[in-house]
């Protein structure tokens, strides 16, 4: 057989047991959580109803289900807050990180000055200045928010700052040769040089900035927040009010995961074409 | 006519070296009283085992780094010995291409730092990828293209802005050898065409003595010129040159300055 004839050549039984196995392995991908979420909710189901557990101490899935339905508006409105604060500490996240980033990487001695207060806030757990805040800052929301964006800020500014320094030496002197000028480098060469960095910071930022907020409402409350997703579950949690506990539970998990994805995808489409973090194994 | 078709003897200054020196932090001296004259049209090979000092005096030339003593003066420019931004091209070893901007946008960067809008010279842009071969890879990212074709985006670069001197730093030491003979191959073609002034670092003396017209060989610690070879046969240099008596001969003069240079520094 010539190479150029254009039919195709059969497959022999090694390289069909490879395309069978991949078919086989893209399928599983979606279907095997699938049926362990669709086991573990029936699992849920029997034990509840078989041991005849009470309802404040476990909820069935239907009972959840029905106060979901039953509590949406409720729901709604509190998933609504807690996105709006979540979504805004992510955003002065993003702005303080990169902003951040960009001036310890511009001048040496601002990092040396500011960087170890920076990890000295990211370690020092949030829930302990959380009550600090919420003393000295007049607005109860503010003192939310700035929790929220404490938790999130970091690893966008460390990220970024490491991506900001990464830039190609040889790139670096070429910039030099042509005479670029400080803006020129951080424009064209450091912050595509950052990208991946930071994209992959904002990744991570996405979840704490969630989970400051979670910690927000639980501490400061509704006085700050209004009735967000967390303040409605620790409410529920006092009322043994455990359908509507675990429909609040579930909103939150969902928010996470959505953040998760829509970071991803903002990721995925920013690198795709050129990152080899984006590239296709088969290449 | 161009400078680089004239005799070597008659061609325009470019560059002077006189008694450049540089020892680095640490003692350690790179390059010690290098004196080299860089005519219009030359193409110049320093020669060298690692540590000679070759690609210090690259970066000396480039102005990245400045000489401990001595002078490097421009042609034209009343000795002040400044260059503009456009008087340079440089080839790294690596292609150092920017892996988010497409392969035209890479040849733009030296037009883009300078400020001139991509409109103004997309002819000078897609002209030089044409002579590198590389017309229908414009809108390419760099990792679609092979190490070759990446070196040529790289060549392409430098030389856009049409620079009175361009600098090749080891350009395909990675590269694989039926590569690399076919970009020696298509820069001698290049410069038939554009007529360039070039200095070259290498360490192969085959490579050395193909493509230039000087050959400077350099010896290591401390790093300095030992010899100056001129490769005396005629341009255009085709792949016949590469298996004639004569360029077997320009071979063993360059090995053997080279083994002198490297029994000196044993």
């Amino acid at each position: 057989m010539s190479v150029t004839d254009s039919r195709t050549p059969p497959l022999d039984h090694e390289e069909a047991a490879r395309a069978r196995r991949e078919q086989v392995l893209r399928i599983a991908k979606w279907t095997l959580p699938s049926l362990v979420m669709v086991l573990t909710l029936l699992g849920w189901h029997l034990y509840v109803t078989l041991w005849e557990v009470p309802h404040y101490i476990l909820p069935g899935p239907l009972l959840v289900l029905d106060k979901l339905i039953e509590d949406w508006d409720l729901l709604w409105a509190a998933t609504l807050t807690t996105g709006r604060l979540t979504l805004l500490a992510l955003v002065f996240a993003i702005l303080g990180g990169a902003l951040l980033a960009v001036a310890f990487t511009q001048s040496k001695w601002i990092e040396m000055s500011f960087f170890p207060y920076a990890v000295i806030l990211q370690v020092t757990p949030v829930v302990a200045i959380a009550p600090l805040l919420q003393i000295y800052l007049d607005s109860p929301f503010v003192a939310a928010l700035l929790c929220a964006w404490i938790v999130a800020f970091f690893p966008i500014l460390s990220n970024t700052t490491v991506g900001l320094k990464s830039t190609d030496r040889n790139l670096e002197d070429l910039y030099t040769i042509y005479g670029a000028s400080r803006w020129q480098r951080l424009r064209y060469l450091a912050a595509p040089s950052a990208l991946p960095y930071f994209l992959s910071g904002l990744k991570i930022a996405g979840g704490l900035a969630l989970i400051g907020a979670v910690v927000a409402e639980f501490v400061i409350g509704r006085a700050g927040t209004g009735l967000g997703l967390a303040s409605t579950l620790l409410e529920a949690s006092y009322r043994f009010n455990f359908g509507r506990l675990y429909a609040a539970l579930i909103l939150i998990s969902l928010m996470g995961v959505t953040i998760f994805a829509v970071m991803s995808l903002i990721s995925h489409l920013a690198l795709f074409r050129w990152h080899e973090s984006a590239l296709k194994k088969d290449g | 006519m161009t400078p680089f078709r004239q005799p070597l003897g008659q061609r325009p200054e470019l560059l002077r070296m006189a008694q450049v020196e540089k020892t680095f932090h640490g003692g350690v001296i790179a390059l010690r009283n290098m004196n080299l004259t860089v005519n219009e049209g030359d193409f110049i090979s320093l020669l060298g085992p690692s540590g000679c000092g070759k690609s210090t005096a690259l970066k000396l030339v480039t102005g990245l780094m400045q000489p401990t003593s001595g002078r490097i003066d421009w042609a034209g420019e009343d000795g002040a010995g400044e260059k503009g931004a456009g008087d340079l091209g440089v080839v790294f070893q690596e292609p150092t291409l920017m892996p988010w901007a497409r392969v035209m946008d890479n040849v733009y960067l030296p037009f883009r730092i300078r400020g001139v809008p991509f409109a103004e010279v997309r002819d000078e842009v897609l002209e030089v990828l044409r002579l590198v071969g590389l017309e229908k890879f414009q809108r390419a990212f760099p990792r679609e293209l092979s190490g070759g074709m990446k070196m040529r985006v790289s060549i392409a670069r430098a030389l856009v802005t049409k620079p009175r001197l361009i600098l090749m730093d080891e350009p395909f030491a990675a590269l694989d050898e039926i590569t690399r003979f076919k970009l020696n191959n298509d820069l001698l073609a290049l410069r038939e065409k554009i007529g360039c002034t070039v200095i070259f670092v290498t360490h192969s003396v085959f490579e050395s003595v193909f493509l230039s017209d000087r050959v400077v060989v350099m010896a290591a610690r401390p790093g300095r010129v030992i010899e100056e070879l001129t490769v005396d046969a005629p341009y255009p240099r085709s792949e016949a040159f590469r298996t004639s008596a004569e360029y077997a001969r320009y071979c063993r003069l360059a090995s053997n300055a080279l083994h002198r240079a490297t029994g000196e520094a044993a």
